[in-house]
């Protein structure tokens, strides 16, 4: 009978720790899916070993502690009798168990250092670019002898319908988009680097703190306001990268990416070109003629990028610190005060001046489109070149 | 706390006394923190900032034609400032020692007069402390009226002793609107 | 709860009278603890919105900005409010027990310590109910976006964090001034119990980094109101020594709730392994150099700020060197259930699971020490992980088995063992679905504080939605055993535990209204 028993027992337990080992193998597989990323960088790589060295570490000193921990707890209960001992101290084993964790510690803060001072070492880059945090977006600029001679922004472009009527009370329930492979981590423009060059990044903000994070280059350094925080990489690999802030930035701090494409040192050259093309070509537009439509069609696009956070995409706002802007005294009143509020800001508001941030065209656009959509029709417009007067002239 | 003092036990009043003085002093070096960061930052070029007016003697300097340095500028804008703003030559090469002249071009578009303070910034930041500015506009505020336009001069130089390592140097201003924390005064100060 | 049989002449007072004017350190003590398990439980609430919004991707319960709110609330009740104010109820009520005393040395003070929290809570919470809506800058409250950034709850805010302030000042000062100068004949420093041990320098630690956070909230009150620019760089000051000032108080401030917390798991496995606690000496030592590193570490917390590489390899020796002390105790606490007798009552559990648990956190710690691979760390689940494993199976589990360890000395009661062992088995299962796989996901690139994530994160969210589900849930079972605790049950005996030693067990169960009025002998 009692060998019986034992037999099932051992059986059981076999039986339950296989299926337990076969429960734990995929969690485990996919715990290896979602450990730190190697990266594509020398950084990323000696980051990524001094991260498993350290784990390893702690693994070795919990088998030890955790072993001996229930070793105690099954050896000695009570229920079996156990008789405690009367022994309460050691100096001996104390130095022992404070000097051997100290020299692991020494051992592990030699390569450590190593790491960091590669980390810090910013000299000799081909390539500046520099990186502007604003709420809720990056901006990069491009840095040559002769200036910042490309600039744009890179704006979250996971359209609203696959984030959640949450978001914003004007899209309708149950018009959900389903949610696409990059969802929130996908930009209209993404920085721009070339491979196997060493690229130093100047990071800054425009109010309050940001952090840019691009895991696959071990690279996180805050943007400050006011000051300018240097880091560099140099990818080894094409590709397309995504990270995102990663400090608390105010309430769209979760839906600022940030995506990098890594191309051949030709591929980038022929693309910063275009760029070069493409920004004066822009500033060829602003003296074309604009209709009302295009002008709206134009602002629509603007204030989807840069107006819905906070007034939101009926022009409802979120008041108090959001005003709506339809039938609001200024998108519905003279179109001088409504050209100062957007080039200029409200100063002491959230309101930012867009004057310095966005092309004549982009403001005339979204002026218009706030006067002539959003439930407004006041039914006047301002052309691009106007707004260029109107910034020349001071208004 | 020698096991011995159990004796000479105080009155709970003199603890609370001793206690509440030690709260106020550890108040009172939360405030402390302020200046001690500022001397901080001096020694170490924390953050990248800069120091004030350099007293700069011609007999003091030798240039050194041995070494040359690219100093960039970079001019951004904070958020809510109107002003135009802009380097008007994005870089220099130059020998430590050398006495060097950029200017800065800012505008205010807007239709009233603003004030405004750079703040400025350098990269690497150990390079803080060889960069010497005899003259600059970040030293005060300055005062536009309503479309009114300034070429504002910085006068710097790169002190001989820039570790050799460092061969290039980004000075960054940010431009801040302080207008309303002069609303009243007619006469901006001094920060720097 | 200490009435019924009270033989001293002055019995407490009937009715509200008896708690508003409250001096006697039992009731203070009392309400104290009652008062962060209501504080717990709002902010485990704060917590599962949380946990529901991230169940699966997109926006589906809550706003962003409210969902700011809501991390800034849960992380400001949770420490303020419940984790600091459960130790300093303990304090109240255990130290005067254990040194032999009849009552806290400033009973007054005491009092008026306790009743400035529920009003700074109410305060607080009150900016829920606004149109601004409550602080929605984190618990950690950095500027630029806490002051110029700020909405108009950002001065409630600050009041509320002074009153709390206050609080914990005069509360420290209470305890100091207690063990300095009630301890029993014969008490000798090196023969406190570990748990006023680790108060002691607690209290000491609170006196000199509380006043920082004052003077930090008071530079803020000032840029917003005041037109200074301590942390603003268009006026000559700095974002960054914000977080430097802060930090000066935040990280000692991590110590402040995990200190008391070595003291009670040090008790408790000492009783139940039936052995003195190993290695008393090296505990005391050791807890002070973790409270002296605690103040020179705190750059940690500032890797990715871009400090000069000296000050960056400076405060990482320095963190990592934290490790050494807190292994030293690790060790201790193995030592002493080795060759002991040991059983596993609710409160045994919960102290093995702190020290399990804890230790998984301190690993973590270390990790994040090594400042190349924080860069990685910094900002993610990783950290939420890291520092949740230490305050809630670290903290809250501590006190969790004191509760349960006291809790009959406490009522004369015996709690309900069998709902001990469910509550503990419930929240340990919760506690490791909720936290471990965070881990995962900051190693995988989730940055904290977000309302809506990418579709790879979704898995291990749901997942530790789960937990914190489980686990919240699970507390109504601590309150369920606290009430019946508290009506009635098996009378508890003056030892309660057969390996129980220390002067509070010599007292019956309950203790007198005045502790000891006559003060004990000591061996």
């Amino acid at each position: 009978m009692l060998p019986t028993i034992k037999n099932t027992l051992n059986k059981l337990c076999s039986s339950v720790a296989l299926a337990a080992l076969a429960a734990l193998l995929p969690a485990l597989s996919l715990a290896a899916e979602v450990n730190m990323p190697q990266g594509v960088t020398s950084v990323s790589r000696a980051t990524y070993k001094l991260h498993m060295d350290i784990i390893w570490i702690c693994v070795a000193i919990a088998v030890v502690v955790y072993g001996v921990l229930f070793y105690s707890l099954i050896r000695y209960r009570k229920s079996k009798g156990a008789v405690p001992a009367t022994f309460s101290h050691s100096t001996l084993v104390e130095i022992i168990w404070t000097s051997i964790p100290f020299l692991i510690l020494v051992g592990m803060a030699i390569p450590s250092t190593r790491v960091l001072t590669q980390i810090y070492d910013t000299s000799n880059a081909e390539l500046d670019i520099k990186i502007t945090g604003y709420q809720w977006r990056w901006q990069y600029s491009y840095i040559n002898g002769d200036g910042e001679d490309v600039t744009f922004f890179s704006n979250l472009s996971t359209p609203r319908e696959q984030i959640g009527s949450l978001f914003d009370p004007s899209v309708p329930e149950g018009s959900f988009a389903e949610k696409g492979e990059h969802y929130l981590l996908e930009v209209d423009e993404p920085l721009v680097i070339p491979v196997n060059t060493k690229v130093r990044f100047l990071l800054t903000s425009a109010d309050v703190i940001h952090s840019w994070w691009m895991p696959q280059f071990a690279l996180k350094r805050d943007a400050i306001p006011g000051f300018i925080n240097e880091a560099w990489v140099n990818v080894e690999e094409t590709g397309t990268y995504r990270g995102q802030c990663t400090e608390l930035c105010g309430q769209l701090h979760g839906f600022m990416p940030i995506v990098v494409e890594v191309k051949e040192r030709a591929d980038f050259d022929a693309w910063l070109a275009e760029k070069q093309a493409a920004a004066a070509a822009a500033a060829e537009l602003t003296n074309q003629e604009w209709t009302m439509e295009q002008l709206v069609a134009e602002g629509q696009t603007v204030y989807t990028t840069f107006c819905v956070a906070c007034h939101q995409v009926n022009g409802q706002g979120l008041p108090p610190a959001f005003p709506p802007l339809t039938g609001s005294v200024v998108t519905t009143g003279p179109i001088e005060e409504h050209i100062n509020v957007v080039l200029n800001g409200r100063p002491g508001t959230a309101m930012a001046a867009f004057g310095a941030l966005l092309t004549p065209v982009q403001l005339a656009g979204v002026i218009t489109y706030e006067r002539n959509a959003l439930g407004n029709s006041v039914g006047d417009l301002v052309t691009p070149i106007e707004i260029l007067q109107a910034q020349q002239a001071g208004q | 706390m020698a096991d011995k003092s159990d004796k000479q036990v105080m009155s709970s009043g003199k603890v609370v006394a001793k206690l509440s003085l030690l709260t106020v002093g550890m108040f009172g070096f939360g405030f402390l923190l302020v200046p001690i960061y500022s001397v901080i930052c001096e020694l170490t070029g924390l953050n990248g900032k800069t120091g004030g007016r350099y007293q700069y003697q011609q007999a003091q300097v030798a240039v050194d034609e041995s070494r040359e340095v690219t100093v960039q500028f970079l001019a951004s804008n904070n958020a809510g400032m109107a002003w135009e703003f802009r380097p008007m030559q994005h870089q220099v090469t130059l020998h430590p020692g050398e006495l060097t002249e950029v200017k800065f071009y800012a505008r205010n578009p807007t239709a009233q007069r603003m004030i405004a303070q750079a703040v400025p910034s350098v990269a690497p930041a150990r390079s803080v402390d060889y960069l010497h500015k005899t003259e600059c506009f970040c030293f005060t505020q300055q005062a536009l009226d309503a479309g009114e336009a300034v070429e504002m001069p910085l006068i710097f130089f790169i002190d001989r002793d820039l570790p050799e390592d460092v061969s290039k140097l980004t000075l960054s201003y940010t431009l801040f609107d302080v207008t309303q924390n002069f609303a009243g005064k007619s006469q901006a100060l001094s920060v720097n | 709860m200490a009435s019924g049989h009270d033989d001293h002449h002055h019995g407490p007072a009937k009715g509200i009278k008896r708690w508003l004017f409250a001096t006697n350190h039992k009731d203070i003590g009392t309400m104290y603890l009652v008062f962060s398990l209501a504080m717990f439980l709002l902010g485990g609430t704060f917590a599962l919105v949380i946990r529901a919004e991230l169940f699966q991707p997109g926006l589906q319960f809550v706003q962003p900005d409210f969902f700011n709110q809501m991390t800034t609330m849960h992380g400001l009740v949770m420490v303020f409010g419940a984790v600091m104010p459960a130790f300093v109820g303990l304090a109240n009520w255990m130290v005067p027990l254990m040194i032999g005393a009849p009552d806290m040395a400033l009973p007054r003070m005491n009092n008026w310590s306790f009743w400035i929290l529920p009003f700074a809570f109410t305060m607080l919470a009150s900016t829920l109910l606004t149109d601004a809506g409550a602080p929605n800058f984190g618990w950690t409250f950095y500027a630029p976006l806490s002051t110029t950034y700020a909405t108009s709850s950002v001065t409630f805010f600050i009041f509320a964090v002074h009153m709390m302030g206050i609080s914990s000042i005069m509360g420290a000062i209470n305890i100091i001034a207690t063990i300095q100068n009630l301890r029993a004949p014969g008490m000798t420093y090196m023969k406190m119990p570990l748990f006023v041990w680790t108060w002691l320098i607690t209290a000491y630690l609170l006196l000199l980094v509380m006043p920082v956070l004052a003077g930090v909230v008071t530079m803020m009150l000032f840029d917003v109101h005041f037109g200074t620019s301590f942390f603003s760089a268009a006026g000559g000051g700095d974002p960054v020594l914000f977080q430097h000032v802060f930090w000066f108080f935040g990280h000692p401030e991590v110590y402040i709730m995990i200190l008391p917390a070595f003291g009670v798991v040090s008790e408790i496995i000492a009783t139940f392994s039936r052995k003195k606690l190993f290695g008393y000496d090296s505990m005391v030592y050791a807890t002070s150099s973790i409270a002296f590193l605690s103040l020179i570490v705190w750059v940690h917390h500032m890797f990715v700020t871009g400090m000069p590489l000296a000050g960056e390899l400076f405060f990482m020796y320095a963190t990592m060197l934290i490790a050494v002390p807190t292994g030293v105790k690790v060790f201790n606490w193995v030592t002493t259930m080795f060759k002991g007798s040991i059983s596993f009552e609710t409160p045994m559990l919960f102290a093995i699971a702190f020290v399990v648990l804890f230790t998984c956190g301190g690993f973590t710690g270390l990790m994040l020490a090594i400042a190349p691979a924080d860069f990685q760390y910094h900002d993610t689940y990783f950290v939420v992980a890291h520092f949740h494993y230490v305050l809630v199976p670290g903290a809250v589990f501590s006190l969790m088995a004191a509760a349960y360890y006291w809790l009959p000395k406490w009522t004369g009661n015996m709690y309900d063992e069998n709902l001990g062992r469910v509550h503990f088995w419930l929240s340990f299962i919760g506690i490791n679905i909720l936290f471990f796989p965070q881990h995962f996901l900051g190693l995988a690139g989730m940055p904290r504080r977000i309302p809506d994530y990418a579709l790879q994160f979704t898995d291990f969210n749901m997942m530790s939605t789960v937990g914190a589900f489980l686990f919240g849930f699970s507390q109504l079972i601590f309150v369920w055993v606290v009430i019946k605790c508290v009506k009635g049950g098996k009378k508890a005996t003056a030892e309660v535990w057969d390996g129980s030693h220390g002067l509070e067990w010599t007292l019956p169960s309950p203790p007198p209204y005045h502790s000891f009025t006559t003060p004990p002998a000591i061996k």
